[in-house]
C-alpha cells in the first residue's frame, strides 16, 4: 500500500463509471480471459464502446441478474475472469442466493460491481437505493466487500481483483467522486488507509463519507479536537489491527457510511471494538429506513450524513469517554 | 462406447449400488436419483469424454447436475467409473463425508459444479459452455434439470440466454418424471408441453423415453449434429424407477426406508439384470 492524500478536496474530472469502463477495456486488451457481463445497464456504466471492441467478451445478458451471475460463475470454472455489473440493489438483493451457492460456496471467481450505492442512486429513489447490500454480502462466507473511495482507488482495486481469485463485491458510485488520493496511489485489500492522524477520536469512514469525515476533522480541529481519519474501504475482511490500534490511542470512535447503520461499516467496526477494545462509538449512516428521490446533497442532509453530523457524533463519542 | 445392453446393465448396477449405499442410512432422495439413472449410465458409460483418474482434465466434457439432490445416484456412477473407491459410497450423508446430499464440486472428485439451490445449475452450465465457446474449445457441457425445478424463474432466464448466445455445445436434459416434492407437477405447477416450450425459446428440442438408454444415446448423437442452438432433451421418466418401494409412490422425493425394503428392491433389480433387463 502506497498512497498520498490530496492537498485540497475537489471533485474528480472523470466519472467513476468512465474510469471503470476504461480500466476494464485495458484489462480486456491485455488478457483474453477477461469477460464482462451486464444486465441491460451497459450504457449506464460506459461499457457500450468496450462491447464494440470486444463483442464476444462484453456481454449484455438482458434484464436477468440471477442468470448473469450464475453464467459468470460457470465461466470462471473454465478459466475465464468475469466482471459483472448491475445497480447495487440488484447486484445484492436479487442475487444473494446465487452469490452464496454458485459463487462463494462453489469457490467461483467473480467480481461484482454494484453501482449507485445508497444515496448516490438519487433520483431513482427508494427501490433503487440500497442501504443493505453490504449487509447481504458480508453475511456470505468468503466474500470480499470493497467500497472504493475515488476513481484513483477504483482503478487500482479493479486491477488488483483481476489478479486475485474469489468473490469480490465492489460497491461503486458511478458519478464523479471527490478525489481523496493522489494519482498512482496503491492500496492493499483488507487493510484500512490512514488519512489523518489524531488523538481524541477516530472517524472510520467509507465511500462518499470519507470526504465528509475529512471535512469534519478540519472543523473539529478548529475547535481544538484532534480527530484521526481512517478510510475503511474493505468492509470485509475488516482490518482489525488498524481499528484496534487507533482507538487504543484515541479512546472514542465514529463510523460514517452511505448504508444502513445495521449490518454495514458501523456494525463491522462495533463488532471489532466490542471484542477487542470497547470504546464509545457513534454511528453515522442511514437509520434503518428506506430511501427517497432527491439530490445527493438533499439526501445527505435528510439522512444526517453531513460533515456537521459527523462533528456532532464525534463530540458525543468523546463526551462518553470514561462515563 | 457401450452397446445398448451394456448401458442397461450399467444403469441397473448403478441402481443396485445406490440402494446398497443408502441401505444402512435408511433415508435419501430416492425418487429423483432413480429417474435419472439411465441418463447417468449413458453419459458416463461412453458419451462423455472424461478421465476418472484426472477429474480436473481441461479437455473433458462437463456435467452439471442442477437437480443437485440426486447426488447419491451420481456418486454411485462416479465411484463405478473409478473417481473414488466404491467403499466410500457408504459415507453418503454421514458426518464428515465427501459425498453430501447435494453436489459440491470442492468436495467430491468428478463433480463439476456445486448445486442444490434449484435453477442455479442451469446458469452455471451455460457459463461453462459459453466460457468454452469464447475460448474456441470443442468440449461438450451436459446439464440435467428437474421438472419441478422448471418452476424456477432462473431456468427461463437461462432458456432465453443460451439460444441468444448460440451455445450449440450445451446439451441439456429435463428429468420429466411428473412429480415434485409436494405431489404431481400437473397439480402444483403444470409444465404442459416442455418440448414445445423450449423449442419456442429457441432450443433444438427433443423428447425421448428417459429409461431407454439407446434412445437417449441416439438423441445426444442428434444433438451433436445440430449447429447454432443449444439442445434440450426431454426425458420422459418415472420417479423412483425400478425401485420397488419408491416407484409409483406419491411422496418419493426424499424418503425413509427399512433395510428389508431396500434388500427386496435390490434383489428384484438383480433378478431383472439376470433376466436380461427389461425397459
Amino acid at each position: 500500500m502506497s498512497y498520498q492524500i490530496v492537498n485540497e478536496l475537489k471533485t474528480e474530472e472523470k466519472a467513476m463509471r468512465d474510469v471503470y469502463a476504461a480500466t476494464l477495456a485495458d484489462l480486456a486488451r491485455k488478457d483474453d480471459k477477461v469477460v464482462s457481463l451486464d444486465a441491460d445497464l451497459m450504457n449506464s456504466v460506459g461499457l457500450v464502446p468496450v462491447a464494440k471492441e470486444f463483442p464476444d467478451r462484453v456481454i449484455d445478458c438482458g434484464i436477468q441478474e440471477a442468470n448473469m451471475f450464475g453464467t459468470a460463475a460457470g465461466m470462471s470454472a473454465v478459466g475465464m475472469i468475469p466482471f459483472v455489473h448491475t445497480f447495487a440493489c440488484f447486484a445484492s438483493r436479487r442475487i444473494a442466493d446465487q452469490v452464496f451457492v454458485s459463487g462463494a460456496f462453489a469457490k467461483a471467481n467473480v467480481r461484482i460491481i454494484g453501482s449507485d450505492p445508497g444515496i448516490t442512486a438519487a433520483f431513482n429513489g427508494a427501490t433503487h437505493m440500497p442501504f443493505e447490500d453490504i449487509g447481504i454480502m458480508r453475511g456470505i462466507p468468503e466474500v470480499t466487500v470493497i467500497e472504493p473511495t475515488d476513481a484513483v482507488m477504483l482503478e487500482d482495486i479493479v486491477r488488483q481483483t483481476k489478479e486475485q481469485k474469489g468473490i469480490f463485491y465492489i460497491r461503486m458510485s458511478r458519478k464523479n467522486a471527490i478525489q481523496v488520493y493522489q494519482k498512482n496511489s496503491s492500496f492493499e485489500i483488507g487493510k484500512a488507509a490512514l488519512i489523518k492522524e489524531g488523538t481524541d477520536v477516530t472517524l472510520f469512514a467509507s465511500g462518499i463519507c470519507v470526504a465528509e469525515s475529512m471535512k469534519a476533522a478540519e472543523q473539529l480541529a478548529e475547535e481544538g479536537i484532534s480527530a484521526e481519519v481512517i478510510n475503511v474501504f474493505t468492509i470485509k475482511p475488516i482490518d482489525v489491527d488498524s481499528i484496534v490500534a487507533s482507538v487504543a490511542k484515541t479512546g472514542a470512535a465514529v463510523t460514517a457510511e452511505n448504508h444502513n447503520v445495521i449490518n454495514g461499516l458501523g456494525s463491522a467496526v462495533s463488532e471489532v471494538l466490542a471484542e477487542n477494545q470497547p470504546v464509545p462509538l457513534e454511528r453515522i449512516g442511514v437509520k434503518d429506513r428506506f430511501g427517497e428521490v432527491g439530490s445527493v446533497d438533499y439526501l445527505r442532509e435528510t439522512m444526517k450524513m453531513t460533515a456537521k453530523d459527523i462533528v456532532q457524533a464525534a463530540k458525543k463519542a468523546i463526551s462518553r469517554k470514561g462515563v | 462406447m457401450m452397446k445398448q445392453e451394456e448401458y442397461k446393465a450399467f444403469a441397473t448396477d448403478i441402481r443396485i449400488a445406490t440402494l446398497e449405499a443408502l441401505k444402512d442410512l435408511g433415508f435419501g432422495h430416492i425418487g429423483g436419483a432413480m429417474s435419472s439413472t439411465d441418463l447417468f449410465a449413458v453419459l458416463y458409460g461412453g458419451v462423455m469424454n472424461i478421465d476418472p483418474k484426472n477429474p480436473d482434465w481441461e479437455e473433458r466434457d462437463y456435467f452439471v447436475m442442477s437437480k443437485g439432490h440426486a447426488g447419491p445416484g451420481l456418486y454411485t456412477t462416479l465411484a463405478m467409473k473409478g473417481y473414488f473407491p466404491m467403499e466410500e459410497l457408504k459415507t453418503i450423508n454421514t458426518n464428515g463425508t465427501r459425498l453430501p446430499s447435494h453436489c459440491d464440486r470442492n468436495n467430491t472428485p468428478g463433480i463439476d459444479m456445486s448445486t442444490g439451490s434449484l435453477g442455479q445449475g442451469m446458469s452455471t452450465a451455460i457459463g461453462i459452455a459459453h466460457g468454452l465457446k469464447i475460448q474456441d474449445k470443442d468440449n461438450y457441457t451436459y446439464l440435467l434439470i428437474g421438472d419441478g425445478e422448471c418452476d424456477e424463474g432462473q431456468i427461463w432466464e437461462g432458456a432465453l440466454y443460451a439460444p441468444q448466445q448460440k451455445l450449440d455445445h450445451l446439451i441439456a436434459f429435463v428429468d420429466y418424471n411428473k412429480q415434485q416434492l409436494d405431489g404431481y407437477t400437473k397439480d402444483i405447477m403444470d409444465l404442459g408441453d416442455l418440448k414445445q416450450k423450449f423449442a419456442d425459446f429457441g432450443w433444438y428440442s427433443l423428447e425421448v423415453d428417459g429409461h431407454d438408454t439407446d434412445a437417449i444415446a441416439a438423441a445426444i448423437e442428434l444433438a451433436k449434429t445440430n449447429v447454432g442452438k443449444p439442445t434440450m432433451i426431454i426425458l420422459n421418466t418415472v420417479k423412483g424407477k425400478d425401485c420397488t418401494f419408491a416407484e409409483g409412490v406419491l411422496y418419493n422425493h426424499h424418503m425413509t426406508f427399512t433395510k428389508e425394503e431396500c434388500e427386496t428392491a435390490i434383489n428384484l433389480l438383480k433378478a431383472q439384470k439376470k433376466a436380461g433387463n427389461v425397459k
